[in-house]
This record gives structure tokens, sequence and C-alpha cells, in this order.
């Protein structure tokens, strides 16, 4: 066991995975000689050499186009976008390419490859390069999406994603990457759709993604010490496959919903959720679902704007504290 | 490969034996009628509503599909265009799976999952048809990256049309390959109209393709793309060079299409007598004077077209009777367990 930090743990999750298999290659934007703008890829390069580890010019739809065609002709290619703005500038692939080429050649061709990207606010970058942006991809048949928040789970879910036939969009939280956490020692694998219980608690159900998973989990402690509500804590994960059943399990005990969503309003993740819940659970819930989001706008630079903005540990008691006592 | 052996021929045939040779011409030609039978046939089965949905044909465009298909050997792989049916047939996929995937037949290439646009035939190296313009260049650098790092010796073939010249990823792509010397080859059909538009009104240079070869350090490159000989040739030196290690070429072929872009199009916007003009150079008829300028017997080239004739009628008749596909294959194959499952 070793305690490390979200960054590290992605290139040892790379290298692990490279070092298992010689068909993993890798590239994107200033990955290899630099190590990458975020260094969450620093010695790849060293270690696995300019054939396996790339560095490719500022060209998302041919770094995004080349990963499929060498996932559907034998690779396991990891490519990594730096920005999940950018997703914008290369969503032919992630929208009409990855994810229906097998559909539409009636399993004649795959996919099986990984785009690592970073996502998600908290840089003052403002509203072109702080997004979250997983419901671009959760919104799509075809795609596998996942979003961990811990170091441990970003080796475990990258090796499952590098593992899995289809291809994965693979969201790290820019505002993770200094954190740390103990990491096992030798190979970890993690399974692709399964969400974790990582706070139980029987008054209410909080769903989490990435960033939101730690602030969810201090708004738990802060409902337990200053409220007296015991609230269970989800790290969904993954999005797609989406655990329904550990979601639904755990609202059929706390009987309450919240959702902690970093996105914009409309769409995100969350509205899916609480609509499995409506169909599939109504008669379990005391309350009406609530979802904690930031606005439905586009994010600030300024670091008090953007501060606000985002669902805050204080925001998310104050809201499930008012919903919970009326 | 160029010095290809063929059979001895008597002396009555001057020439034949060149670096192309009396068989390869046979297969140039008949792969050109296949093509021109299998496209008319599709054409014709619209007006008869068994085609559905929207179709665009290469009536017009064969020898660029035959040329490049007869350089190609067994491994190399093919991206098309939405304009993808010749390039697919080249590759000898049989006319019943084209035309049964155009009348969206369980026998079609994809079962109907597809359509005209995407047709698809691994097995063939026919690696998938795009319809988002650009989208597959890109991709077939991949499958050249693949070829490149595992040493597989196959080259990527990547056909498209002259308006894919403007968009970003024609340029990201030709980037990407000259600079890992990638194994691929880039073939603009430069039909001169990209959809309804004259290309020459929306593009800065008069060889949309070859006027940009060199800002990506490649060879400018015209070829008559309405002579199957000439097409051979061009593609037997790009495949040299690619599995010499001597990484992209972009070739841009001087072709015409024959009917409208697509289905819904009648093409009106073409000044009167072009067409006329271009029909005059159809690649079909020249290479048929070729071939009888070679000495080929009429009967050799009469017998050719009846067995394609005859072939796609077999195709056609094969694809009436053909059941529509079953309905449980709505939801399979999105992943790779099969099915389309999100959710526990």
């Amino acid at each position: 066991m070793a305690e490390l930090t979200y960054r590290d743990a992605v290139a040892r999750g790379i290298a692990q995975e490279m070092t298992r298999d010689p068909d993993v290659i890798f590239f994107g934007e200033d990955v290899a000689k630099a190590g990458g703008v975020f260094k969450t890829t620093v010695g790849l390069y060293e270690q696995f050499g300019p054939k396996r580890v790339r560095d490719c010019p500022i060209s998302e739809q041919a770094i995004l186009g080349a990963a499929m065609g060498a996932a559907m002709t034998g690779l396991k290619p990891i490519a990594e976008i730096m920005f999940s703005d950018f997703f914008a500038v290369c969503f032919d692939y992630i929208a009409n390419e990855f994810p229906k080429s097998r559909y539409m050649s009636n399993g004649q061709l795959k996919c099986p490859l990984v785009v690592r990207t970073g996502n998600g606010a908290g840089s003052r970058f403002g509203a072109q390069h702080s997004q979250s942006v997983e419901n671009w991809a959760m919104m799509i048949p075809g795609l596998k999406v996942v979003a961990p928040s811990t170091p441990r789970d970003v080796i475990g879910l990258l090796a499952a994603a590098v593992r899995d036939p289809d291809p994965v969009i693979f969201f790290e939280h820019k505002s993770l990457y200094p954190t740390k956490g103990d990491v096992p020692d030798g190979e970890i694998v993690d399974r692709l759709g399964t969400a974790s219980i990582v706070r139980p608690g029987k008054d209410a159900t909080i769903l989490a993604l990435a960033l939101m998973v730690p602030r969810a989990l201090a708004a738990a402690e802060a409902l337990k010490a200053e409220h007296g509500i015991d609230c269970e804590v989800i790290d969904v994960r993954s999005l797609v496959p989406l655990d329904t059943q550990t979601i639904l399990g755990s609202v059929a005990r706390t009987h309450r919903l919240f959702t902690v969503e970093e996105n914009p309003r409309l769409c995100g993740w969350g509205a899916e959720i609480v609509s499995i819940v409506a169909d599939e659970a109504f008669y379990d819930l005391d309350g009406p679902p609530v979802r904690i989001t930031t606005p439905h706008i586009p994010l600030p630079a300024a670091d008090i704007l953007e501060d606000i903005a985002l669902p805050t540990a204080e925001r998310i008691v104050d809201r499930v504290r008012r919903s919970m006592q009326g | 490969m160029a010095k290809q052996a063929v059979r001895a021929t008597d002396g009555s045939r001057p020439g034949i034996n060149d670096d192309i040779g009396e068989e390869k011409r046979l297969t140039l030609y008949r792969l050109q009628v296949e093509i021109r039978e299998s496209e008319q046939r599709a054409f014709d089965l619209f007006l008869q509503n068994l085609v559905k949905g929207t179709s665009h044909l290469s009536l017009g465009q064969e020898a660029v599909a035959a040329g490049f298909a007869a350089a190609m050997k067994p491994g190399d792989l093919s991206f098309c265009t939405y304009r993808g049916h010749a390039h697919t047939l080249a590759r000898g996929v049989p006319i019943e799976k084209v035309l049964g995937e155009l009348m969206q037949r369980d026998n079609g290439l994809m079962r109907g999952k597809g359509g005209s646009m995407h047709l698809t035939s691994a097995e063939h190296g026919v690696m998938g048809s795009y319809a988002i313009i650009g989208a597959h260049l890109p991709i077939a650098c991949g499958a050249a990256l693949r070829a490149q790092y595992k040493g597989d010796g196959d080259v990527t073939v990547c056909f498209f049309g002259d308006g894919t010249t403007n968009i970003g990823a024609f340029h990201e792509a030709l980037n990407f390959a000259k600079v890992w010397k990638l194994p691929v080859i880039f073939v603009c059909e430069n039909n001169l109209y990209m959809e309804y538009t004259p290309i020459a009104d929306v593009t800065a240079v008069e060889h949309p393709a070859a006027d940009r070869a060199a800002a990506y350090g490649l060879e400018r490159i015209v070829i008559d793309g309405n002579d199957a000989d000439a097409v051979y040739r061009a593609a037997m030196t790009a495949y040299e060079r690619a599995r010499a290690g001597g990484g992209p070429s972009l070739i841009e072929c001087m072709t015409y299409r024959h009917s409208g872009h697509s289905r819904a199009d009648p093409a009106k916007y073409r000044p009167e007598g072009e067409l006329e003009r271009w029909k005059e150079r159809d690649p079909i008829k020249i290479y048929r004077e070729r071939l009888k300028q070679f000495g080929i017997a009429d009967e050799v080239i009469t017998k050719i077209d009846a067995d394609v004739r005859r072939r796609v009628d077999e195709a056609t008749e094969k694809c009436k009777a053909a059941p529509p596909p079953p309905l449980d294959i709505l939801t399979t194959d999105v992943y790779a367990d099969g099915g389309f499952a999100w959710r526990n």
C-alpha cells in the first residue's frame, strides 16, 4: 500500500496496461516528451519509447480518428484529449464514429479504445476549459463512460477500460489531480458498471461523481454532526454501464434521493437517474428527488464566481437539510 | 508487382505484355463493368421503389475503383465514403450482398443495419464506408499506424471526393500521415462537383487535393481518373512506396459522375453539353477500345459483359426474394457483448 496522487495514478494505470499488453499504445498532445500538460503521463515516454508513446499535433480529429483506425484493426489505443471541452472539435468520432461502427456493420467492426480527458472546473480557466461534459458522452448509444474520484479508482477503472472491448470515455477531474489516496501494491483491475457506496447511511442517498464525491462526503459528515441526518453517499463512478441496482437498493433503504452534479442543469446525469428512480422506485420515496447542480450557465473564470457556481459541501448540506426537515 | 507476369500471348496483340498485361487488363475491364452494371441496377431498383433511403452512385467513376482494387494485395484495407458501392464491389464483395443492403434485406452486407452509405465487409478488407465528410481519413491513418507498429506489411487506401478537401479532417490527416510516415494512400476522386456546387467555385486552388499536397510535403499527383491503366499505374507506384516505408501518397483522379449527387439530385446545375463531353470519355468506353487496340477479341469482351449482366440479374432476383431483416436485430451489436444494455 502506498499513498499516491490522482495525477500519478494516471501514469501508473497506463504503465500497468502497457506493460501487460504490447498492443496498448498511447498518444495525445504534449503527452510524451513533456509528460502531459497536467503532468499525468510523466515517465511513460522514457519507459515505453517513441513507438508506443507519441506526441501528436493539435489535431483532435486526427487523434481520435487514428485511435479508432488502430482499434478497429487490432491495437488497444489510449488517446488523450487535453481538455474535455475540446470534444466539441472532434465530436464526430465520439458521437458518430466510435459508437456506431459496430452496429452499422452488423458486428463486423470493433472499437476497443479509451479516450482519456481532463474534465471539470476549479482551475479558473473559464467557460471553455472547465466544463463537465460527461453527459455529452452518456447520451450516445455505444459508448461507455467512466469518471473516477480516487487514485485507486483511476488505476482500476483505467485498466478495466483498456481491457474492455468497447469504446470508453474516461473522464479525469482536473481538480482531483493533486489529491492523494491509498493505493494497493501490484496490479489493480476494477469493473466498469459498478457504483461504490463510499459512506453507508440510513436517512438519505446522495449520488455523486468525480469532484463531487469528496464534497458529498464532507456534506454527509456535516449533516450527521450538525443535523443528525445520516446520509449514504454513492460514488456512481460509471455512467455507462450504470449500476442502477446499487442506486435502487440504496433508495429502497433510505427512501430519499439527492444527486450532486457538476454539470449545468439541463440533461445532467442525475436527471436520467431521477427518472429511473421515479419509474421504478416511486413508492420507495418519502419525498421528491432533489438534483443539486451547477446553474445552467457557462462557467466564469473569476475564482469567487466559479466557487459559487459549483455545488459546494455547504450547498449540499443546506439543500439536503431543507428538503429533509421541511 | 509492377512487372506483372502474364501468360504468353500471340504476336497479333502488340504491347499487351507491358507492365499491366492481358490478365490484369481483363480484370480491370471486368471490375469496371461489374460496377457499371450494379450501379445501373441500383438506379433501376430505385425507380421501382425497391431501393429505399438515399444512394450515391459511381456511374462514370468506375476506373478509379477498378484501378486501385486491381493493385491491392489481400490484406490491404479500403476506407470508402458514402459513394462507396464501387470500391466495395471492386474488392470482390458479392453483388448480391451489396444490392441486398441497398434493398434493406436480410441478405445485405449488414442485414440492413447500415444501408447504402455504410457498406462494410471486413473479410474483404472494406473497413467501412463513411458518410461524414472527411471522417475516415484520420481513421485510415490509424489503420496504417497499426500496420506500421506491428510490421504487418499491409497498406491502407482511403477514397474520398473533391468536397472532402475543404474540411479540416483532410488537412489533419495528411499532416498526421506524413509526420508519422504512415503506409496510407489518399485518393481524391475529383468529379468536379461537391454535391451540387462546382468544386472550383468554393476552392482556393485549381486542383483541390493535389494543389494542397506541397503543404504536407507530398508529391503533387493528378491523373486521368477515367483511364483504368493510368489509375492502376499510379496505384502501384503508391503501394510500392508505402510498402517500402516511404510513407503516404495523395493522388487526385480527374473523373466525372454521370448521375446526380444522390438519388434526389437530377443534376440540373450542369452546363449544357458537359455530361455529353464526359460521356465521350466514359471509362468503360475508353477501356473497351483499349482492349481492342491490344487485340483482345470482341467475343472475349462480349462474354465478360454477358457474364456480368447474368450475375447482376441473378443477384437482383435473390435480393427480391430475400426477406427483410428480423426485428430482433434492432438492438444487437450496440456493444461488444452483442446487446445494447447500458444498465444493470
